[in-house]
């Protein structure tokens, strides 16, 4: 079929020989660009967020309201600058979050960015090992599912991934603590570490336990960071495996029926080959992009995981915070979420930039 | 090349070497499950290829000949079942196991794709995937270094004719162009020197000039390496260009066997006859035989292009790509005026311009009277009704939830209002006009055959009785019977009714069957424009002269006499 | 308008609907998991119904003859699934809790099919500087965690608490919210697909005005994949529904009876080894996710010709395996071809 299209032919002359300057620019052209669209998805997020959290009134009557008299509230809210109209409180805001500013929270009296600096770290470790455990249920299982597909092993590990989306992280931490915490009694119910004191007496601490303890070379806590840490970890690790796992499984069936596998195949190349080499590349891209979505899942689930096991991280504070009604803690640390997803999403497209030749030259 | 074997000779002169044969098929039957039911794709056929051979398999979509091609390396999908023998170096391809098919691949027989840009995969290095094959056979006790097998590699592709292979050998597919693809394809085929390719519409997807270099490409290889070749191909030029023997096919059966010259000379079969019959032949049935001057000059002039120009905006970053630019024409009433060009020259984006698809972005373009610099949909709409429009895919023009009829009738229902029994009336006119029997109205889109469906759309184009009609390869999406049968019927309605058209085409030979004046694009410019017959005949552009000389004429004698002719035009 | 013909019927209009065509074409494995799937959505919604007829307690009551269930006691034979730490009996509130869970799917994404698909309907086929400023607000809030955004806007709704009524239109609105981007980024892209057509480029060439063309020409044709996405969102909104009642934004029990507080509560049961108050609500999401996920799931396998599981042809195979069978035999011919 002859079908016209748009590009230059290519003709019987020769294509671009060399990797020319042109085109090494395309890349890095194509990362500023990329870059430089992280700043309206930011931007419309916050203000989405602002103005959604304004409609409903003030933080202070939110918080305070009912509780104190009520000439005191009026005081309270004229200090904090919330009588005035919305769009000039939207732009200090816009400006304070420019200056790293995030305000103070209404319950404890504290910078929104400590809070965020303070259980950041937890939640990032806990995020850390949850993928871990998402890429080896992930990977391996999606790719037997495209290799067996339609076959029993397939209808097996389709069912489980179905399985770990369909049950809430909430309901997976409780029947895990249930088992292994209460009748085995394998691993602690809830927290981070038992030797808080201990990490914390530290010097310049990371903050992610597992890191501090080894550098203090203390294994005792090493390993009861990661008796904490394992439950957690396979409660949110079996949801994103499972999406994990669902992602290779179609991409790897799709790239499979490709002509160039299917080339391979005709040149003699194995079976297991065709699909570890040869197709998983090529899929490997669509599946890194949507992979950096599930950082929107991933980041839903541990929130939800946090305050199943009392995992300190920001998620665990987040739901304080909703609990004592305190919108600026919340706005701050939805702000900063906000941010987190906007900058994954660009490294995404990087990596994945970075595996696609047709980007790359 | 000093030397050129002329097809159709005795092909024992050709492979004096008449042993075993490399490729032997008996009583091969291949069914599919499909959803309505087992399908026979392929019933009892027989077939052997002897070394140095090129036997072409031809047949229109349906007739199995693709499915013969895959089965003879294993390639077959799981809901397919075969039966028979098919031996390949003496090893039955339908019953050894799986790991000495894996071996038999690559090694005794290869595989050459229709698409070369989907037959590469986009991520890998073109040198790792020929690799890929060899090591792949490294079995049997020596292990063959990467080192070792990417020399091989390089080595291959040498042979293809890749320039400076040594440095292109770590390119990415994208960086070729369509025809180096594809002879990265051919390079990782021959890789371990199989006695037998099997290549699949190893041309098809290709623009003729580059068709006529793998042709080429193909010749050599079965000259120098005495390599067997069974190509598959619907393309009856092609056959006469390369092929000793031929098998035709239909729907699944082989109908006709015999040496390439006997089978165009004396085809035995009636399906056979039909089938030469139809294939459009550059020189013969010209519509502008014997015109000394332009035909239609004195009437009324429908679209007259000036110094067009379209560009399309690049993405962020990226400048736009100008796909015509500084184009001049004009066509008059009743005129046939054929655009032929290959891809990416910019024909479509005429076309489309003409029709209010695309903006214009310079010079002029004056369509009944209208400047479409100027363009806005709201002042443009009475005049669409004078424009008809034929497109490619007869399939895709057809809304699926509509009914034929409805589809014929909606030009009807936007620009008069007609009474339902109006309507009914005149979309009737127009399927007996298009010779379809008048209870398709009631059909769905894909209750229609392609043939059947591009009489439809037709009919839609005819509608409103138009001054213009433009026809966008309409018959490339159709086989060959199917093509001629729709051409036939759109110069007879064309003569009845009268009407302008704007023929565009990539096939020389089709257009010169339809249009009086014919204008030859090239990358955007429109390089030659002349009566048809005489462009043809005595081509003034070297463009021109190269698109002539590579379109393969469906006559064994006559092309091996052309391509002698011309070999100085095809090989700079 | 229906103008020179009759609609031909080679098979009875019913076999063409979604669920039933997808049904029809199924086989094996993934017949299976279909039907699998529309017996627990089955089950759902049944049991949302005739909830007051299944439930032998209101999912409010925490006596009965003047007498208190008891909080947390184990199964028996008058609280087959015991009850829970708020004197409730556990049963009951699953029971009822499949009334809130249904009503929530339907509302949610009624309404978010409903701006989602217009939107993006004519979003995507008008094009333009509007259709680039939805798109980056749509990616900006596809790309935010369902969950937190869901928070947000139940904050906004409601302040956080609320009564049946106000609570289940939260959950709903919140969900819409959620949602609307999705459909929206899938019927544009549909509509954006349709656009290049050439059925539908030949009714812009005949003159057809664009609300024609979008409701005669795009709109049927762009509705393909929605049913899919209904499930998949349906599965989803229980998800968001019960993460919220989880965290505390749910409805309040003497509301409504919500799967995701009563987990809530649970938790700390399960410190302490009672299992029957998380392990029913629990296992009632799940299986209602799971149904409505099986349903998507399959859809879109059928919908989808590489991922589409064929009947194999008679008993000997060939050749390699897991290759798309539609690159050889399709509806017309069995080649790929010019």
């Amino acid at each position: 079929m002859t079908v016209e299209s748009d590009k230059v032919p290519a003709g019987f002359g020769l294509a671009k020989g060399k990797k020319s300057r042109s085109q090494s620019l395309g890349l890095a052209r194509y990362l500023v660009i990329r870059f430089l669209l992280i700043i309206p998805t930011m931007f419309i997020l916050i203000s989405m967020v602002f103005f959604l959290m304004r409609i409903t009134g003030d933080p202070i009557t939110a918080a305070l309201g009912g509780r104190l008299p009520p000439d005191q509230l009026a005081d309270r809210i004229h200090a904090a600058g919330y009588d005035r109209p919305v769009l000039i409180q939207y732009f200090d805001y816009l400006g304070d979050i420019l200056r790293g500013n995030f305000g103070t929270t209404l319950s404890d009296n504290r910078e929104v960015t400590d809070i965020l600096a303070q259980y950041g770290t937890a939640t990032l470790e806990l995020v850390i090992y949850a993928l871990i455990v998402a890429f080896i249920i992930g990977v391996p299982f999606g790719m037997i599912a495209a290799y067996k597909r339609d076959r029993l092993p397939d209808a097996f590990l389709r069912l489980f991934a179905i399985l770990c989306y369909a049950t809430p992280v909430f309901f997976a931490g409780l029947l895990l603590k249930l088992i292994f915490s209460v009748w085995l009694g394998w691993f602690p119910v809830s927290g981070r570490t038992d030797y808080l004191s201990e990490l914390s007496g530290l010097r310049n601490p990371s903050g992610l336990y597992l890191l501090d303890a080894l550098r203090a070379g203390n294994m005792t806590i090493a390993l009861d960071v990661l008796k904490h840490a394992v439950l957690p970890a396979i409660a949110l690790g079996l949801l994103i495996g499972g999406v994990f796992l669902r992602l290779v499984r179609t991409n790897l069936i799709g790239t499979l029926g490709s002509d160039f596998v299917e080339a391979g195949r005709s040149r003699g190349v194995s079976e297991y080959r065709l699909v570890t080499k040869h197709a998983y590349k090529p899929a490997l891209i669509p599946i890194v992009t949507v992979m950096g979505l599930q950082i929107a899942l991933t980041l839903g689930g541990a929130i939800l995981t946090e305050t199943t096991f009392g995992w300190k991280g920001l998620g665990f504070m987040l739901a304080e915070y909703l609990t004592a009604r305190d919108f600026v803690a919340v706005q701050g640390i939805v702000m900063l979420i906000a941010v987190i997803v906007a900058l994954t999403n660009f490294l995404v497209d990087v990596i994945a930039a970075l595996i696609d030749p047709r980007v790359r030259y | 090349m000093s030397h050129e074997r002329e097809p159709g000779q005795d092909p024992n002169t050709a492979s004096p070497d008449d042993g075993k044969p490399v490729l032997s098929i008996s009583g091969l039957e291949v069914t599919f499950a499909t959803d309505g039911g087992d399908v026979h794709a392929v019933n009892d056929v027989n077939l052997d290829v002897r070394p140095g051979e090129v036997v072409a398999i031809v047949g229109e979509s349906g007739s199995g000949k693709t499915v013969t091609a895959k089965t003879i390396l294993g390639l077959l999908p799981e809901t397919a079942t075969s039966a028979g023998v098919v031996l390949v170096n003496g090893s039955d391809v339908l019953s050894v196991s799986a790991s000495q098919l894996r071996d038999l691949r690559g090694r005794d027989v290869a595989m050459v794709f229709q698409e070369p840009s989907t037959a590469l995969n986009p991520v890998h290095t073109v040198g790792w995937q020929i690799i890929e094959g060899i090591r792949a056979h490294a079995g049997s006790g020596h292990r063959i270094s990467r080192k070792e097998a990417k020399a091989r590699a390089i080595e291959a592709l040498a042979k293809v004719g890749i320039p400076d292979p040594g440095h292109r050998v770590d390119f990415y597919p994208h960086q070729f162009s369509g025809g180096q693809k594809q002879r990265v394809v051919i390079a990782a085929a021959l890789a371990l020197n199989p006695g037998l390719i099997v290549a699949d519409e190893p041309t098809t997807a290709l623009d003729v000039t580059v068709q006529a270099e793998i042709l080429e490409l193909l010749r050599e290889l079965q000259r120098k390496d005495g390599t067997s070749i069974v190509l598959i191909t619907h393309n009856m030029g092609v056959v006469a260009d390369l092929a000793d023997r031929v098998v035709v096919m239909y729907r699944g059966d082989v109908v006709e066997e015999a040496p390439v010259a006997d089978l165009f000379a004396h085809p035995q079969q009636d399906y056979t006859k039909e089938l030469l019959a139809a294939v459009p032949h550059l020189g013969r049935n010209s519509a502008s035989a014997g015109l000394e001057e332009r035909a239609h000059s004195e009437a009324e002039v429908l679209v007259r292009a000036t110094d067009l120009e379209v560009e399309f905006p690049g993405g962020i970053g990226k400048s736009a790509f100008r796909a015509v630019g500084g184009v001049s024409f004009q066509i008059s009433a009743g005129e046939v005026y054929g655009l032929v060009g290959e891809s990416g020259s910019g024909k479509t984006t005429i076309g489309r311009s003409i029709a209010g698809l695309n903006k214009i972005t310079g010079g002029s373009l004056n369509v009944l009277g209208y400047e479409m610099l100027d363009f806005r949909e709201r002042t443009f709409k009475p005049l669409r009704k004078d424009i008809g429009f034929v497109f490619q895919d007869p399939g895709a023009s057809f809304n699926p939830h509509l009914t034929i009829g409805e589809c014929v009738a909606e030009p009807l229902w936007v620009h008069q209002d007609p009474t339902a029994s109006g309507a009914r009336d005149r979309v009737r006119d127009l399927m007996d006009a298009v010779q379809l029997p008048g209870r398709f109205v009631d059909r769905y889109p894909h209750e229609l055959s392609g043939g059947q469906r591009q009489r439809a759309s037709l009919a839609r184009g005819l509608a409103l009785n138009p001054k213009l009609l433009i026809a966008d390869e309409p018959t490339s999406a159709l086989d060959v019977s199917v093509q001629a049968a729709v051409l036939d019927l759109f110069k007879e309605i064309q003569t009845e009714y009268g009407f302008a058209a704007l023929f565009i085409s990539h096939d020389l030979a089709v257009v010169d069957m339809l249009a009086d004046w014919v204008g030859v694009l090239y990358r955007g410019k429109l390089v030659e424009e002349g009566i048809g017959s005489q462009i043809m005949g005595s081509p003034r552009h070297d463009y021109t002269r190269r698109l002539i000389a590579s379109l393969p004429v469906p006559d064994p004698a006559e092309q091996a006499r052309r391509r002698a002719a011309n070999r100085e035009l095809l090989t700079d | 308008m229906d103008t020179t013909t009759s609609k031909p019927a080679r098979q009875p209009r019913w076999t063409r609907l979604p669920i039933i065509s997808h049904l029809r074409k199924s086989v094996g494995l993934q017949r299976t998991m279909l039907i699998i799937g529309l017996i627990l959505s089955g089950i759902l919604f049944l049991t949302a119904i005739f909830a007051p007829l299944i439930a032998p307690y209101g999912y409010a009551q925490a006596s009965a003859d003047g007498a208190n269930f008891g909080a947390q006691m184990a199964p028996s034979a008058a609280h087959i699934w015991g009850t829970t730490v708020g004197g409730y009996d556990v049963f009951s509130r699953v029971i009822w809790g499949a009334q809130t869970a249904a009503l929530v799917i339907v509302l949610g994404v009624l309404m978010s099919i409903f701006a989602g698909v217009i939107l993006g309907l004519v979003s995507g086929y008008l094009g333009g500087w509007v259709d680039r400023l939805l798109v980056v607000i749509a990616d900006a809030i596809y790309a935010f965690p369902a969950l937190l955004l869901a928070i947000v806007m139940s904050i906004v709704i409601s302040g956080g608490q609320s009564n049946l009524f106000g609570g289940i239109m939260a959950a709903a609105i919140s969900i819409t919210v959620v949602f609307i981007p999705q459909y929206f980024r899938v019927a544009r892209a549909e509509t954006i697909r349709l656009k290049a057509e050439p059925f539908v480029e030949s009714a812009k060439v005949i003159g057809t005005s664009n609300l024609r063309i979008i409701s005669r020409h795009v709109f049927p044709n762009a509705t393909r994949t929605m049913p899919l996405i209904f499930t998949l969102n349906a599965a989803e909104s229980i998800l968001t529904l019960a993460g919220l009642g989880f965290l505390g934004f749910g409805i309040e029990p003497s509301s409504a009876a919500e799967w995701g507080y009563d987990l809530n509560k649970a938790l700390a049961d399960a410190t302490s080894g009672i299992w029957w108050t998380g392990l029913f609500p629990g296992l009632a999401i799940v299986l209602t996710v799971l149904g409505l996920t099986l349903v998507g799931e399959s859809m879109n396998d059928l919908n989808d010709p590489r991922l589409r599981g064929r009947r194999r042809a008679g008993r000997k195979k060939r050749g390699g395996p897991d290759m798309p069978a539609d690159a050889y035999v399709n509806g017309t011919g069995l080649e790929v071809t010019k």
